[in-house]
Formats: structure tokens, sequence, C-alpha cells
């Protein structure tokens, strides 16, 4: 047993770690030592809350294996799960931690008196409006990053789910939300309380289905920092200094992660939390120019010369590269030219993919050196001195029209400037636009060859004919 | 006049919301997902309050309504202690530099 204020201070202790681990990853090398002493703050956060816990009763048992078989649960998830599922599984974790918030803050709405919140039907006012804060905002996580999971996975269409009135409806059940916190203070109905949890799942819900499927990077990063938001809010009612620390950290690096993800994009954080982007895939005009315009389609084998020839390739992958797991065979495919003396590097858009820094864990994963990757500022201008972009699985993020047609609506997002490359080799299933549904000019350019096929089967037989 | 303690709490959270502001604008992009994965365990420090909440009880009641939900957010934040810091650790396990195999 030990006092509050030294409870008080190894929480401040583990508060510090938690930010330091986040400090190890601005640089892969410290990033593993970062991650230790997040480990690190967790123990010693656990570890005190045992120690100050007065009298011990057989509980604590229950308590023990209850952390265990949740502990062998995510251990078993984290060691099975394939590094191309690294979006829904963070998801599923972000759903975890608002329904916890919840969960406690259920607990703590029950029975104040555990927590010195004041007793049952009269808890002190401030706390309470904290912990309804912190369980509504807790629901908006977990119902909305369940829906992410269940886009994520395939599970529900990645389409927007659109209908009229929504942002009313929305509107409507968010100034709901205010009122029913105001009634609780009031009145401690624990109706009301009810009511209050159950309207934030559902706004959790109506928040996400309208979001598309290319603009989970900032849904995703967006729950991330409710999640944050939610911890924080506990926190206050708990009174507890790693919690606060805990989520205000998270909340800011999931804004912070949102604000990088729709800069990328060039759109506000609002049009993409109003969502319906990419809805009407009904642009006609589109559709008959790519009719008219001629195409050059090659092979493998032409693929394998162009770049046997060159002495710089630029490799632009995108969520394609991921869906059909083709990141293995790319290495491949770029060890076989490295012996052959081309420079090859790696060009990353920052939402490609469907969640921040998602091709960077896949091409870590194929043991690409992290080294030979770069972020679109940093190599943009290599393109126009490199003789071959090999474009595989991205699209919209490659397409010059964002530079140069201000009617389209992607005009003004950054794009990786592959069109000034000597040729292009662009590996793509079929025609088809991106998700933004617009056409991609890069198609039609002199200089690009499209390599109709999935992008696995394509490496792999263009590794076959490097040889 | 006493200052409510409140106060002094809100002043870390805002205090700590610009650290993470700074703190996480230093993070390299390559390392973004392991950033959230990061993120995701340690907000789930979110069970030392279901901790409290299920030891907050008589013996002869383990389960009542408030302990139940205790235990069930123990379960919850303790998959996402786990699965995070380990599947964290997975990945950063692969970001190699050239050369080092």
């Amino acid at each position: 047993m030990i006092s509050a204020n030294l409870s008080a201070v190894f929480y401040l202790i583990s508060g510090i770690l938690f930010i330091l681990a986040l400090r190890g990853l601005s640089s892969p090398d410290t990033s593993r030592q970062g991650n230790y002493l997040g480990i690190a703050g967790m123990i010693i956060a656990i570890v005190v809350t045992f120690l100050s816990v007065e009298n011990f009763s057989t509980s604590l048992i229950y308590v023990i294996i209850f952390l265990m078989i949740g502990g062998a649960i995510g251990a078993f998830i984290a060691f099975k799960i394939p590094m191309t599922a690294m979006p829904e599984l963070v998801a599923g974790f972000h759903s975890l931690v608002g329904l916890a918030a919840v969960f406690v803050a259920i607990a703590a709405y029950l029975n104040p008196e555990a927590f010195n919140l004041g007793v049952t039907g009269n808890i002190k006012l401030a706390s309470l409006i904290e912990m309804s804060i912190g369980a509504a905002v807790g629901a908006i996580t977990f119902s909305g990053s369940i829906i992410a999971f269940l886009k994520l996975r395939g599970i529900m269409s990645g389409s927007p789910i659109i209908f009229t009135g929504q942002h009313f409806l929305n509107l409507a059940l968010g100034v709901t939300i205010f009122f029913l916190i105001f009634y609780l203070c009031k009145s401690q109905f624990d109706s009301i309380f009810w009511a209050l949890i159950v309207i934030s799942f559902l706004v959790g819900i109506l928040l996400i289905i309208p979001i598309g499927g290319a603009d989970m990077p900032v849904v995703i990063s967006m729950l991330n920092s409710y999640s944050g938001w939610a911890a924080a809010g506990i926190g206050f009612t708990l009174e507890n200094t790693a919690l606060i620390i805990t989520g205000a950290l998270v909340g800011s690096s999931g804004a912070i992660l949102s604000y990088i993800m729709c800069k990328a994009m060039n759109r506000s954080f609002l049009s993409v939390i109003l969502g319906g982007f990419g809805a009407d895939n009904s642009s006609d005009s589109a559709k008959e120019k790519a009719d008219q315009k001629p195409v050059k389609s090659g092979n493998a084998e032409d693929a394998a010369f162009l770049m046997k020839n060159a002495s710089s390739v630029i490799i632009v992958p995108g969520y394609g590269m991921a869906v059909a797991q083709a990141q293995h065979a790319l290495r491949e495919m770029v060890d076989k030219l490295k012996k052959n003396d081309i420079k090859v590097t790696y060009a990353i858009h920052p939402v490609a993919g469907r969640m921040p820094g998602h091709m960077n864990v896949l091409l870590a994963e194929a043991n690409v050196p992290y080294d030979e990757v770069f972020e679109l500022e940093d190599i943009n201008n290599d393109f126009a001195n490199s003789d071959v972009a090999f474009v595989i699985g991205a699209n919209d993020v490659t397409n010059p029209v964002a530079k140069t047609d201000p009617k389209s609506p992607i005009f003004g997002m950054p794009v990786l400037d592959v069109e000034k490359c000597k040729s292009v080799l662009f590996v793509k299933r079929s025609l088809s636009p991106g998700y933004a549904g617009i056409d991609n000019e890069l198609f039609y350019k002199d200089n690009t060859l499209m390599l109709f096929a999935d992008a696995k089967k394509m490496t792999e037989d263009i590794v076959k004919n490097l040889d | 006049m006493e200052i409510d303690p409140f106060i002094f709490r809100l002043s870390i959270f805002i205090l700590s919301i610009f650290i993470g502001y700074y703190v996480v604008w230093s993070v390299t992009p390559s390392l973004h997902t392991p950033l959230m994965s990061v993120t995701n365990a340690i907000s789930s420090v979110i069970i030392v309050g279901a901790i409290v909440a299920a030891l907050a009880n008589s013996s002869e009641n383990i389960f009542n309504s408030s302990s139940t939900f205790g235990f069930f957010a123990i379960i919850l934040a303790a998959i996402n202690i786990f699965g995070g810091f380990l599947v964290t650790q997975r990945m950063l396990q692969m970001y190699k530099k050239k050369n080092k195999k």
C-alpha cells in the first residue's frame, strides 16, 4: 500500500515514459528502445494501481486472471496478424479502447464511491460532466471504429452510404448529446446516462458510413484521436495523471495525422467528415475520353527489357500492391535490378494505402531497407532525372490532372511527378478510374506503357524475364 | 483563495497536448503506422480505471454491476496493451538499414 501522493508521482513517471516512447519514433534506430520505454511506463502504471488498492480481496485473483486472458488474446493477435491487415487491426484496437472507456465510465457511474466521486445519485458535478464526455466520446470511437474495421476488412462495402437529411440527423443527434449531458447533471437519472451512451453509439456509426474507402487514412487517424480524448475524459474523472497525459498525447497525435492526411489529399477535414467523396462515379465524359484515346499496353517482357536498360528506376507503390500482396515479389525484382547496377528507390505518397505509413510497413516487411524509401517531397524532383517509374497499385496519387485541370475534384492535391520520367510502367488490372472516379491522364501519355495484370503476377513475370 | 485541483489537471492536460504536438511532428512519416499502434497501446492505460472499478467491491460479492464492467474493461484494455505493444515491436523489428542482414 502506498500513499496517494506517491502513486501520483509514479503515474507522472509513466506519463513521461509514454512521451519518450513517442519521441523514439522520430527515427527507426531509436524506435525499438522507445517501445520498451512505453512498455515500462505501462508496467509502472499497472503495478502502482495494484499497490494503491487498500484492501486486497479475492477479487484481485480475478483481476489477474482477466488481465492474463486479455493479454493472451492480444499477444495471439499481434503474432498472427499479417502485415497487410494492419489497417483493420488498428481500427479494431481503437474500438476496444473506446469500449473500455465506456465501461470504465459506466463502472464509475454505478459505483462513484470507489473513485471518490461522491455517492450514487449525488455524484460531483465536475466528475459527472467528465465521465459523460468520456463515455460519449468512447462510444463514438467504439461504433465508428467497428464500421471502419468492417469497411477495411471488406465485410462492408467501402463505398460511401449516403441518404438525404444525413447531416441534419447527425447535427440533431449531436445537439441531443449535449442536452442529455446537461439534464444528466441536473437530475442524475440513470436512464439519461444510458440514453447518452446509446445515442453516442449511433452517432459513431452515422459518422463513418458516409466516408469512402480511400478516405480511410483520415478516418483511422481521426478515430485514433477520439480514443485519446475519451481516455483523457476518463483520466479527469479518475484524477489520474498518467491517463490525462496519455489521452492528450494520443488525442493530438491522431489530430496531427488527420491533418497530414487531409493536406496530402488537398481536402478540408470537414469535407472528409461530411463524406460522400467518390460516391458518384458518373463522370461519363471521362469514360468517353477513355474509349477514344489510344493506350499503349505491354507485357512482362517489354517491362523487363525497359528496366534492364535503365540506369535508375523509381518504384511507386499504392493500395493495389497491398491488395495483391506483391511486396515480396517486388523486392525480388528490385534485387535483380540492383545486381545489374541499376539504382532503385521507392517513392511513397502520404495517402498511399489505407492508413498513414501503410506502404512503409509493407516494404519493411519485404526487407526493403528504410533508407531506400522516400517521401513525396524528398523524391519528387528525381522523377525528371530517372529512366523508369514503376507504378504498382497506385493511381490517383500519380494523376497529372491534379496539377493541370482546375475543374478536377483532385485539383491541387500534391501528386508524384511520375510523368516526368523517361518512361512509365503502370501495373493495373484494367483502365478503370481510381477511387476518386477520375480518369488518369497518365494512361494515355506517349511514354506510358500499361501492364494489365494482377500486381503480384506481373511482378513475378518480370522477375522471370529479368534473368 | 485556494485553486481547485481540477485546474492543475487541466494545466497538465493542456501542456501535454503541446508536448504531443511537438513530439508527433518529429515522428518520421515512415513510422506513422507504428505510431498509431503504439498510441493505441498507451491509451489503454485506461486499464488503471478498470482495475480500481473491479477491485471496488466486497469479498462476498465479487461481481456486482459496477465491478463486472470493470472486469470487462480489463479484458479489452489488456488485449490492447499486449496486442498494441507486441505488434509495434514486430513492425519496428522489420525496419532495417541497408547492408545489414
